[in-house]
């Protein structure tokens, strides 16, 4: 597998750390992951470290849409910290940031997520 | 005069996802020959990515069986990569390059590929026929590394 996908619990946040290459074809497990982690009882907010991703194409932006739309359903907040230039540019194209904020780190981004709770 | 510089290479294979990273390196590394900046570099595997895609869930909506073609042609500084599926083809095209148009958004698709496409490439052209299948021309002048350097 081109991705690898690291999740850790960070208090009441859901803190997803990606590495590796997002497409179309590595989508499927990421997906599949975050959901299930999703289920648990004690997860509210989710947050997506993107420092280690190298590539990323639309299919990327599906995956991280379909997760916001999950996590602002069951009343959490999703934000994503240390994206890499040209996948900042995709993001930046498709409007994400109208609805998802960015952060420089991972705790900036978690703690955006406590404020809210 | 130097005569300008001229190659080609062409690509043959399944439309399996996993093939979509091979694809993009692919093209890549057959680009690398003109010492590309990483920026173009990114950005021609980004949109190989989208077109190969678009054929493996839209072409042949995940029959493996199906067979997607490459092929990517160097002038001077200047290239062009052209995917072919011989799928479903593309109803409508105008409609299709939409920013955020999908056919099947059930499948969390962004309908944001061709945008990309248009964003990172110079030239886009669609040719497709209902039932026949679609080919994506993509035309690229490369940034040169002295040029690069100097807007640096
Ligand atoms: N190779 C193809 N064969 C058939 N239909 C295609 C092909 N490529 C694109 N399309 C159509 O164009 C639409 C827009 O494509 P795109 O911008 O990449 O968005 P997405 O792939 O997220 O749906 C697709 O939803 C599909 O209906
Ligand atoms: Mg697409």
């Amino acid at each position: 597998m081109a991705l690898h996908l690291d999740v850790k619990r960070s208090k009441n946040v859901l803190v997803a750390r990606l590495d590796g290459e997002l497409d179309h074809h590595t989508a499927a497990h990421v997906r599949k992951v975050i959901e299930e982690e999703l289920n648990h009882e004690w997860v509210t907010h989710l947050v997506l470290n993107l420092e280690k991703l190298e590539f990323m194409d639309s299919s990327g932006l599906g995956v991280i849409l379909g997760r916001y739309k999950r996590v602002t359903q069951m009343g959490g907040k999703m934000t994503i910290c240390s994206v890499q230039p040209p996948i900042e540019r995709i993001m930046e194209m498709s409007g994400l940031f109208k609805i998802l904020q960015m952060f420089q780190d991972e705790s900036s981004a978690v703690s955006a997520c406590g404020v809210a709770s | 005069m130097k005569p300008v510089h001229t190659n080609f290479m062409e690509l043959c294979f399944n439309a399996r996802s996993e093939n979509e990273s091979f694809a993009r390196v692919a093209v890549a590394a057959f680009l690398s020959q003109l010492d590309p900046t990483i920026e173009d570099l990114t950005d021609i595997k980004t949109v190989v990515s989208e077109a190969v895609t678009n054929s493996v869930i839209h072409g042949y909506e995940e029959n493996p069986e199906g067979v997607i073609l490459i092929r990517t042609e160097i002038e001077g500084t200047k290239i062009c990569v052209q995917i072919t599926d011989y799928g479903l083809g593309i109803e409508d095209v105008t409609e299709a390059r939409q920013p955020l148009y999908t056919s099947k958004p059930e499948l969390e698709r962004s309908g944001m590929g061709f945008t990309i496409m248009e964003n990172f490439m110079d030239e886009v052209m669609i040719h497709s026929k209902l039932g026949e299948g679609t080919t994506i021309q993509l035309v690229k002048q490369l940034t040169p590394q002295s040029q690069q350097s100097l807007v640096n």
